[in-house]
């Protein structure tokens, strides 16, 4: 019974100290942010990166969600004889809830993982030390610039998202099953506004912080992390932990920012 | 000589296993100092410990007098612009090429303008003879290659101590050759303080002003490499019989 307590204890313990960590990295990487000197061109490769990169699957998940959302939508919607309003069914759908969290999902599963492996490399291979000993500060150097593209480059990703899905909600809605065009559009813009628009931008910015906060403080903290933190393997198990931990994240805070701006 | 370095007392411990069980060592300024012992001994604990990347469990660690423990991470950045370290994988940033590898230190912790910079790295490079690898990236050279361009890096900025772990591990005897050669010209060049931890026994007391014992977590002795090889006491005289066989602890066959 003891020796129960004892683990449960020592347990406990553990996850303290890794959240207490995570915060001490946080606050690192927020204060080196605006340390000068500020220089652009990471930050852009960054963008690159964690942006550009991600295009493609934001593009191809945005288009699907779409689709299927006025697929199922009007089939449900014109069975009480209301599919005029898929229009403002798909993009509220899209806009508030499901572009955010899907295309964070995705950047998640594509730059997270990317990223949590990258920082993980650096310190089983003492890059991280190496910057330390040559007293250049790695959460400025390697950590910042990539929490400054995951904040720009969220909302970006999400609203191509959402444009793109809402393009191929129409698609399928009106050219597909032959919904009214007018009624579409229409119900978009007198149903969308600008509080939507506001929840639609702010929940990526804080994924983007999420995501690039969790992967990259998993990465650096490889060497801590307990049962089997070194080599390929260590990194390998903060990777997987690293996108879980993102995308559970991602959900738990979708629901709490939506019940504070609700 | 005033010591740069001082180790006092210094323990450390890694769950249940006590590694470093109260190390005592002084690091003299201009001198070499090897650092020997069998793997697993904590070698490599000292230069982390020194370099500020580990804090012992008690203990001080002083760096040009200083507490590195106990002051601020402003002031220990500033010790630290006086650190080079050659690592034992030698960390070489492996997204950026060797021109950049060497550049970095430059770029981030001065103001120089790139054609300045540009010069210093092609000295550097040319010093450790890394030449026409400029644009070519860290897995693309050979293990040889890699630890010259980590010694360059650990020397754009004149450092005043440099630390060496294991700077020939993993090389052929005339891969080890040309880092020595390195290591030679560059400290009568540079005159910089030199730590080394290496298991290339007794190659290495050719470099050595003073060789240092870790065994069983407690620091042997710091002696020179003559005294070293002729000492009575029984840690040392049982590593350089394992290391070197016993021709050389035997005084009368070493006159002889």
């Amino acid at each position: 019974m003891t020796n129960l307590f004892g683990k449960l204890g020592a347990a406990a313990l553990y996850q303290f100290d890794q959240i207490g960590r995570m915060g001490v990295f946080l606050v690192l990487v927020v204060v080196n942010i605006f340390k000068p000197p500020y220089k652009l061109a990471p930050i852009l490769k960054q963008i690159y990166i964690i942006g550009s990169k991600s295009l493609f699957v934001i593009v191809f998940t945005g288009a699907f969600t779409g689709m299927v959302l006025a697929l199922q939508g009007y089939h449900t919607l014109s069975k009480v004889g209301v599919e005029g309003i898929l229009g403002s069914f798909v993009s509220l759908g899209i806009i508030r809830e499901l572009g955010p969290v899907l295309a964070a999902l995705m950047v998640t599963g594509r730059a997270g993982s990317a990223i949590c492996a990258e920082i993980g490399i650096m310190r089983i291979s003492e890059q991280i030390d190496a910057l330390e000993c040559m007293a250049i500060d790695p959460h400025k150097f390697v950590i910042a610039p990539k929490f400054v593209a995951g904040i720009i480059s969220m909302p970006l990703l999400t609203a191509i998202y959402d444009v793109v899905g809402i393009f191929c909600g129409y698609l399928v809605g009106v050219k597909m099953l032959g919904g009214n065009e007018g009624s579409f559009w229409s119900s978009m813009y007198s149903n969308v506004g600008m509080e939507d628009i506001q929840m639609g931008l702010l929940k990526p910015l804080c994924f983007g912080l999420l995501i690039i906060w969790i992967s990259s403080a998993k990465g650096f903290y490889v060497h801590m992390t307990k049962g089997g933190g070194f080599g390929a393997e260590g990194v390998s198990n903060v990777t997987t932990s690293a996108v879980v931990l993102s995308s559970v994240s991602i959900l738990v805070f979708n629901y709490l920012v939506t019940s504070f701006l609700l | 000589m005033s010591a740069v370095i001082e180790l006092i007392d210094v323990r450390k411990s890694y769950g249940s296993q006590e590694v470093l069980k109260g190390v005592n060592l002084s690091i003299d300024e201009g001198k070499t100092t090897v650092i020997v012992g069998g793997s697993g001994q904590g070698k490599s604990q000292i230069i982390k410990h020194s370099l500020g990347l580990i804090s012992p469990d008690s203990g001080q660690v002083k760096v040009f007098g200083q507490d590195i423990n106990n002051i601020s991470k402003k002031d220990l950045r500033k010790i630290r612009m006086e650190f080079g370290v050659l690592f034992q994988n030698s960390a070489l940033f492996d997204s950026m090429t060797v021109y950049d590898n060497v550049a970095l230190p430059l770029r981030e912790r001065t103001k120089f303008p790139e054609s300045k910079i540009k010069g210093i790295v092609e000295e550097r490079l040319e010093l450790m003879d890394v030449v026409g690898s400029n644009d070519k990236y860290p897995a693309q050279i050979s293990g040889g290659m890699k630890k010259r361009v980590g010694l360059a890096r650990a020397l754009v900025l004149d450092p005043k101590i440099i630390f060496f772990d294991e700077p020939t591990t993993g090389l052929d005897v005339a891969k080890s050759n040309e880092i020595y050669r390195a290591f030679f010209r560059t400290q009568a060049q540079l005159k910089y303080t030199a730590v080394i931890v290496s298991h290339d026994v007794p190659k290495i007391f050719k470099l050595a002003d003073y060789v240092a014992l870790l065994y069983n977590g407690v620091m042997q002795s710091c002696i020179t490499p003559e005294e070293f090889q002729l000492s009575d006491d029984p840690a040392v005289k049982e590593f350089v019989e394992k290391t070197m066989g016993s021709l050389y602890s035997s005084e009368v066959e070493e006159i002889i």
